[in-house]
């Protein structure tokens, strides 16, 4: 008895190492940490990858303003954040940023009756919302935008997120380029000081609370309001026009943003111009140290990114993300080329 | 070395590994205490003592008042024992005194295993089922019945979403029940059975027993019971950020979304990235410790002076 006992522990142990060994002689991983925004992109990249190269990417989706710490204590080897650092901050902590993918932010609606792309709104009633001056669903100034809409009088319940995030910097920075109300009693953050509303936990908590809430309205990243079913709107753009949230609308936006122009791609892309643009256009953003200790790792970090910048696009249109143009590739790998240099000095790329 | 020369020397060295256990806690208190107020001194700092009494929480401007998580902390872990304490009391009485054994050891087993579980099954319990149904029936009638009473009627006006602050409260109560009543039902149990035996003998009811021989007998356990839940109540983190709605305001709603200390620190910290926003959830962490601390000296306070009057 105590023999069997003492051989399947000495088996246990023996097989451990041998996946330890194993582990070890099976090559690189990388890691990364931050935006949760484009978490769902990343991962499949990241599957995609690992089955091609056998090197294994590990994302934690802790969120913009975690993924920045982590960069900065290099805890990994990348971080990811929404919200783009600008020139003077990336210089203080020596981190280079580029631009990775696109996508949208979306308000989703919760009212009895009302599906997909029924309820359009302008960026004014939006912030109107959100400021709690509008506080009924059949207020004048919805019903005016929705004339063939029967809208109940029901109160709106405003849902926000609860947790500092690159989509609410995004999202307070186009309420703010529309109500300049917005930006003088709120303000831009990637958390503010919400004067009315419930807050949920990450997407997954808004879209949750959204679909619990009768009445509710709350924004979330594209694709979690296709994955949950949400009732998305329709808003009115720069143009005056009304556009759904498709990949189509993101592009359209993306279409305009001058990168070559933004030093340290310090460049939002809410409320840009253009008939089809969606309002609420985001990029999302990677951030590297300029000085590597470690080259190697830092030219799988690269080569990942780079792989995904040339083979992602496909993954990205079926989660609706926007791939970044061929001409900011170029941009960014030649920032790689002239930036990201091993703590010797030496080019990585 | 002999019998009796080793187990002196086991003794103190028995002795000696306690004592250093014991120590180990000292220490850690004292480090963890030493970490959160090196880490508030930013926040102290730039905004003094109105931190604790100011209102307004924005991370835009890095202005920071911890009165609305103060006072819903409180708040909520006062309504959570009003509602608990009654309940889990019923239950230990129940269990102790009343049930015939068939039915008090399920009871018993399933209290144990409430206990047991997780407290972010409880959110997740909470926000999916227990908060649209709260939100649909009940604080569709309180809203409709109650908010446009005078004096009163603000505490329950808002709209119902079945999230918010006595949400919260509820949630926290079932989570507390198990815990008290679990210790009660112990501490009931030890009351000895020739003491209950002799009341029942002079003619004492049930209740007269309860009321008059398990009670001041166990007055010590209960309280300690009660202090227990309402530990947990004050600290409990995960489950209230599912339902309570997370938000820094004052509200006079009770049904209206508010935030605890808790809850702030566990939405915040991870993307709390200037100077100051860390440091203002890390003084709210003392605050919660400090508001712990004085919880647990005036329940000491409160059975030295019962101890007393019983004479002992």
């Amino acid at each position: 008895m105590l023999t069997t006992f003492k051989k399947s522990i000495l088996g246990g142990a023996a097989l451990l190492m041998a996946a330890g060994v194993f582990a070890s002689a099976q090559a690189t991983e990388i890691s990364g940490a931050g935006a949760t925004f484009p978490y769902p992109v990343y991962a499949k990249w990241a599957e995609a990858y690992e089955a091609k190269t056998g090197v294994k990417m590990n994302y934690q989706s802790i969120g913009s303003g975690g993924g920045i710490k982590q960069i900065k204590a290099s805890t990994v080897d990348f971080g990811a954040s929404d919200a783009p650092l600008t020139k003077e901050e990336l210089d203080e902590a020596g981190l280079v940023q580029w631009p990775m993918i696109m996508g949208g932010v979306v308000p989703v609606v919760n009212i009895k009756g009302i599906k997909g792309g029924d309820v359009k709104l302008s960026g004014q009633v939006l912030a109107d919302i959100y400021l709690g001056k509008i506080t009924k669903w059949d207020d004048k100034a919805i019903a005016d935008l929705n004339p063939d809409l029967k809208l109940p009088s029901e109160a709106i319940s405003v849902v926000e997120r609860s947790d500092g995030s690159g989509t609410t910097f995004n999202f307070t920075n186009y309420l703010a380029a529309v109500s300049p109300e917005w930006k003088d009693s709120i303000g831009v953050n990637k958390s503010v000081q919400w004067p009315v509303g419930v807050g949920g936990k990450g997407n997954e908590g808004v879209a949750s609370y959204t679909k619990q809430i009768d009445g509710s309205i709350g924004y979330v990243e594209y694709a979690y309001a296709l994955q949950n079913d949400l009732a998305y709107t329709q808003m009115q753009n720069k143009d005056g026009e009304f556009v759904s949230p498709t990949a189509g609308s993101f592009a359209a936006a993306a279409a305009n943003a001058d990168w070559a122009n933004a030093p340290g791609y310090y460049l939002i892309l809410g409320n840009q111009p253009g008939a089809k643009s969606w309002p609420i256009t985001a990029a999302s953003f990677i951030l590297v140290h300029k000085s590597q200790d470690n080259a190697e790792t830092a030219k799988e970090v690269l080569k990942f990114f780079d792989w995904s910048f040339k083979n992602g696009s496909d993954i990205a249109d079926k989660l609706d993300y926007v791939a970044m143009p061929e001409n900011v590739v170029d941009m960014v790998e030649k920032t790689w080329t002239a930036d990201v240099k091993g703590s010797d000095g030496k080019k990585i790329w | 070395m002999s019998v009796k020369q080793f187990r002196p020397a086991f003794d103190r060295g028995f002795h000696n590994l306690t004592f250093g256990l014991a120590m180990f806690v000292l220490v850690l208190l004292v480090a963890i205490l030493a970490f959160l107020v090196v880490g508030s001194i930013p926040v102290l700092k730039n905004q003094g003592l109105g931190f604790f009494i100011s209102a307004e929480w924005n991370p835009v401007t890095d202005v920071y008042g911890a009165l609305p998580a103060i006072i819903q902390t409180l708040i909520t872990a006062v309504i959570a024992l009003l509602i608990g304490v009654p309940v889990s009391f019923g239950i230990a009485i129940f269990l102790t005194e009343l049930a015939p054994a068939w039915i008090a050891r399920p009871v018993g087993v399933a209290i144990e295993m409430l206990a047991a579980i997780p407290s972010i099954i409880y959110g997740m319990w909470g926000l999916f089922v227990f908060a649209p149904t709260f939100g649909t029936v009940i604080q569709r009638w309180v809203m409709a019945n109650l908010a446009p009473l005078p004096v009163i009627g603000p505490l329950f006006a808002s709209p119902p979403m079945g999230i918010g602050i006595f949400t919260a409260s509820i949630i926290l109560a079932i989570m507390i029940v198990p815990f008290i009543t679990a210790m009660m039902r112990d501490v009931f149990t030890t009351v000895p059975a020739v003491l209950k035996e002799s009341a029942y003998g002079l003619g004492c009811t049930r209740w007269e027993v309860v009321y008059r021989i398990v009670l001041p007998y166990c007055r010590a356990g209960t309280v300690g019971a009660v202090m227990l839940g309402l530990g947990r109540a004050l600290g409990e983190t995960m489950a209230v950020t599912f339902v309570i709605g997370n938000s820094h305001r004052l509200t006079a709603s009770i049904m209206g979304p508010g935030a605890t200390i808790s809850s702030s620190i566990a939405n915040e910290f991870v993307e709390a990235d200037s100077k100051l926003h860390t440091s203002a959830l890390v003084t709210l962490g003392l605050t919660l410790f400090v508001i712990t601390f004085i919880v647990l000296a005036v329940a000491r306070l409160f059975l030295l002076r019962l101890k007393k009057q019983a004479g002992h």
